[in-house]
């Protein structure tokens, strides 16, 4: 399936983009990150959390093809 | 009072003391007020290896930020006695001692508007993607960190 994946503050520096799509055959969020971590190798120096469908989920989670976001840590305020 | 639908919480820029002011006059006609309390967020110019922080820059995830912030706003109506609630939060660049977060509390009675102002600043540092850049004044930058 296609899935969308956002990427914010020192991830979109990472990954040079905001959003792309990518053509994921996995099930759950562990494997999406491998996926992403052979891509950017730069991934696994950084602190993240995922989101999909706007919710932080776990590696078990399965990817329902939703919008996927990888989240720095927060610093807002 | 029923909690409303969120109002936009992102202001491109700093947050103004005009704009503050204003707010805080908004709410002469509410007269079953009896205590406001208010936190503002201001841009602290930390020094870090002798490099001074110049301003934060500001990147959100919108659609879940504001999502949280509904979710935060209704968690506060629900656990305080609250008449109204106010959450503003810049995006884009804020320079040092210019005001980043506003968040404006107001109740019949003050002892609800001390909890409920903590709850909802550290729910907003906690919750919400938001995600600020430190500037330096040399333009090499930094992520924040929230602590």
């Amino acid at each position: 399936m296609e899935i969308s994946i956002k990427y914010f503050g020192q991830i979109a520096e990472v990954t040079q983009i905001n959003e792309e799509y990518i053509e994921f055959s996995g099930h759950d969020v562990s494997e999406l990150l491998c996926v992403l971590h052979s891509k950017y190798e730069n991934l696994k120096h950084k602190d993240f959390q995922v989101a999909q469908n706007q919710e932080l989920v776990s590696e078990d989670t399965k990817i329902t093809g939703e919008t996927i976001a990888l989240l720095p840590p927060f610093s807002g305020g | 009072m029923e909690p409303k639908k969120p109002k936009n919480v992102f202001q491109q820029g700093a947050i103004s003391s005009e704009f503050i002011g204003n707010s805080i006059a908004k709410h002469q006609t509410k007269t079953s007020i009896g205590a406001h309390n208010i936190f503002l967020g201001q841009v602290r110019a930390d020094v870090i290896d002798n490099k001074t922080v110049a301003a934060i820059e500001y990147t959100a995830y919108d659609d879940m930020a504001n999502a949280k912030f509904h979710e935060i706003r209704e968690s506060a109506f629900e656990k305080f006695d609250l008449t109204c609630m106010h959450i503003y939060h810049s995006l884009g660049t804020v320079k040092a001692g210019e005001i980043c977060l506003f968040v404006f509390v107001s109740s019949p009675r003050r002892k609800v508007v001390f909890k409920a102002l903590e709850f909802i600043v550290e729910a907003i540092k906690a919750d919400v993607p938001v995600f600020g850049k430190e500037i330096f004044e040399d333009e090499t930058h930094q992520w924040k960190v929230n602590s």
